[in-house]
């Protein structure tokens, strides 16, 4: 087993977000987790990649067999991790191309590599720039400043490419998307899948599952999963809405308190 | 405070021949003896204490080499830097240490107390012209001082290519020495360079640098000037830049204070003529228990001049920093632009800023901005280069290094842009520098 959470609660400035989260992912496959506005996806997403404000209350969380909850963000990094950001940072004076050297090199370390060379660098960021149809002068403009949605997007999958994570956590990488930016994203993204690769795709709409076509379709409302399914669950969701979910996740809530 | 002025009987014989320079001492020696150092009763010192420096003993400097020889200097040059170089031991000209050799024709660099001993008529129209008329007790003393420093005339019209260097080599032999250059800098019209006046202490004690330079522009004439205050960090320093700008004159002027447990620059430029520009960056890092101080003043005194003023600090441990920016526009400066930014960045809870930016502006068609800004790291920008593997300790170093880059940058030489980026990782985070980082 990948990733194994079991009955994770967390909570965002003291306030319990995650109630309950239960979720096997195996390597090779591809999970999605929907939800309405609140429910608590975004909140798993950080709390995977370890964001410091994101206070675990209670259950456990092993990723190739480790307590993943005990390392550090750039230690689960450096052990394969990546988060999609929903919201990339924009760090001024910092160019792309050095994010991704200082990425690519800290990880090489970790793993007890030399630094790869130069050469070498330059020819893998060029092929995966092309993956995601950058221009190459986005590589020396500073990190995310100015660029606009799609761009940013474009910029995490491009990130996503290079460091090729264990298991990779895209955080609504579709949201804000014009039709043509999301193909070029899946196609990242399908470009990646493999079977040694997990995915988790946190997404509010079923539109990117179009292109990028889960194993697992999860269902979160209220903090917990309540309801799993294949693509077709997907499909259900965009056709009837988050309304019955919610419904029954809160019958759940009222008879797990009753 | 009266320990430093002792010794000023002896020091007064250098120029006694000279009337007018002995009228300047004088009156200086006068202001000091009736205002002293000054005190944080005084608006423009509340922040600055100077009371570690006024209870200290001190002796003057002398003239002897104190040791440093050829190695030393080696080992405080700019790797890169091809440089014409004037050397100062404590504040007096060293020639076996300086290497002019390649000086373009013309251009004058020499020992201001030899030039006062041969040709004090070449120094009379600016030496001690060029600074305000009123000042406070530091630049007093360096004036009833006056002995020795720089004296840089580049002739009109001609454009030195190579940068050049006024190294101020200050040692710290016990009885701490209170080092006081004075130079002057003369600009003629259409003349262009780069100058870097360096303050660097060569051992760990202490010792006071009281520095004045005085820098006339004439007309149509351009210089980018550096100071860059390397002292060791218990060391006192105070200087005064003090600048004239005359038709058409441009100034680029990098301020960069890394060195000192209390360092004080007080940076004045008067816009004289129409058409002149300033450009003054200044770049502070302090951590331990450092304090240090800049206080600039822009003087809009005719129409059309710009200025463009760009300070930044970055600051740790227990280290205040006070920036105090001052932007004067005259009645008669119409069409003044004049922007001015302070920003911070404290590393540490117990750091501390004092920003002050203050405009007066007695024109009505000008176009003036300023703004100062007091910040820590940003937590996501963090969490989202940890999230990329990096460590925490580096992934602050490149926020770090990302917030002082743009004024770094704003350094036209390139060896001295690198070495800032050094300064700044070693000095802040100990490392030898980013690229061994990541």
């Amino acid at each position: 087993m990948m990733l194994s959470i079991k009955n994770l609660h967390a909570s965002v400035d003291g306030k319990p977000i995650l109630r309950g989260i239960d979720l096997e992912v195996k390597a090779g496959e591809v999970h999605a987790i929907m939800g309405p506005n609140g429910s608590g996806k975004s909140t798993l997403a950080n709390v995977l990649a370890g964001r410091e404000n994101y206070e675990v209350t209670s259950g456990s969380v092993h990723y190739l067999g480790e307590n993943l909850l005990e390392l550090a963000t750039e230690e689960r990094a450096c052990k394969g991790i990546f988060l999609a950001f929903q919201y990339p940072v924009e760090i001024p004076g910092v160019s792309n191309i050095y994010l991704l050297k200082a990425a690519v090199n800290a990880r090489r370390k970790y793993q007890g590599l030399d630094e790869l060379p130069a050469v070498e660098f330059l020819k893998l960021v060029k092929e995966k720039v092309k993956l995601v149809e950058m221009k190459e002068e986005f590589l020396h403009r500073s990190v995310n400043e100015g660029f606009s949605g799609g761009e940013k997007k474009r910029n995490e999958i491009l990130q996503m490419a290079i460091l090729e994570p264990r298991l990779a956590i895209l955080d609504e990488t579709d949201s804000g998307l014009d039709i043509d930016a999301l193909k070029i994203v899946a196609k990242g993204v399908n470009t990646l899948r493999g079977p040694q690769r997990a995915m988790i795709l946190v997404t509010h709409y079923q539109r990117m599952l179009d292109y990028i076509v889960p194993d697992h379709v999860h269902v979160l409302a209220h903090g917990r999963v309540v309801k799993s399914g294949d693509k077709s669950l997907a499909l259900e969701l965009e056709e009837r809405g988050y309304g019955w979910i919610e419904q029954q996740a809160e019958e759940i809530a009222a008879a797990v308190t009753g | 405070m009266d320990s430093l002025l002792d010794g000023r009987a002896e020091l007064r014989l250098a120029a006694a021949g000279v009337g007018w320079v002995k009228k300047l001492r004088d009156s200086a020696a006068a202001s000091f003896a009736e205002h002293g150092l000054p005190s944080t009763r005084d608006e423009d010192w509340k922040y600055t204490n100077v009371k570690p420096i006024a209870k200290r003993q001190f002796r003057p400097a002398g003239s002897s080499d104190e040791g440093v020889n050829a190695a030393a200097v080696a080992g405080c040059a700019i790797e890169g830097l091809s440089c014409h170089r004037a050397v100062f031991v404590n504040g007096y000209f060293s020639p076996p240490l300086s290497d002019l050799s390649a000086l373009p024709p013309g251009v004058v660099l020499d020992s201001l107390a030899r030039t006062l001993a041969e040709r004090p008529q070449d120094l009379s129209a600016a030496l001690g012209r060029v600074m305000p008329a009123e000042s406070h007790g530091f630049t007093s003393l360096n004036t009833a001082y006056l002995t020795d420093g720089a004296y840089l005339r580049v002739p009109e019209g001609v454009v030195v290519e190579h940068p050049i260097e006024l190294l101020f080599i200050n040692t710290a032999i016990d009885p701490a020495p209170v080092v006081q250059p004075r130079n002057l800098i003369v600009m003629e019209p259409s003349s262009s360079a780069s100058v870097l006046e360096r303050y660097v202490g060569v051992g760990n004690g202490s010792y006071l640098t009281n520095a004045v330079t005085e820098l006339s522009v004439r007309a149509n004439a351009s210089i980018e000037h550096y100071k860059l205050q390397e002292e060791s960090v218990q060391a006192y320093h105070v200087g005064g830049l003090f600048i004239n700008l005359e038709r058409d004159a441009r100034v680029t002027s990098h301020n960069v204070a890394v060195g000192g447990a209390i360092a004080r620059t007080d940076l004045r430029a008067v816009l004289a003529a129409e058409g002149a520009h300033c450009e003054m960056n200044g770049l502070y890092l302090g951590n331990g228990r450092q304090h240090l101080d800049n206080h600039t003043q822009i003087d809009h005194a005719r129409p059309r001049c710009t200025s463009d003023e760009y300070y930044k600090g970055v600051l740790d441990d227990r280290a205040r920093a006070v920036f105090h920016g001052r932007i004067v526009v005259q009645q008669d400066a119409q069409q003044t632009d004049a922007q001015q930014q302070n920003r911070n960045l404290l590393l540490s809870p117990d750091a501390e800023i004092d920003t002050k930016p203050q405009l007066e502006i007695y024109a009505d068609d000008v176009k003036c901005s300023h703004g100062a800004t007091v910040g820590q790291l940003d937590s996501d920008s963090l969490f989202y280069l940890r999230s990329r593997a990096i460590d925490e300790r580096t992934a602050r170093l490149l926020l770090t290094y990302a917030f002082a880059n743009d004024v770094i940058g704003r350094c036209a030489l390139k060896p001295v842009r690198e070495r800032l980026e050094q300064t700044l990782t070693r000095k802040l985070f100990h490392a030898r520098d980013l690229e061994e980082l990541v």
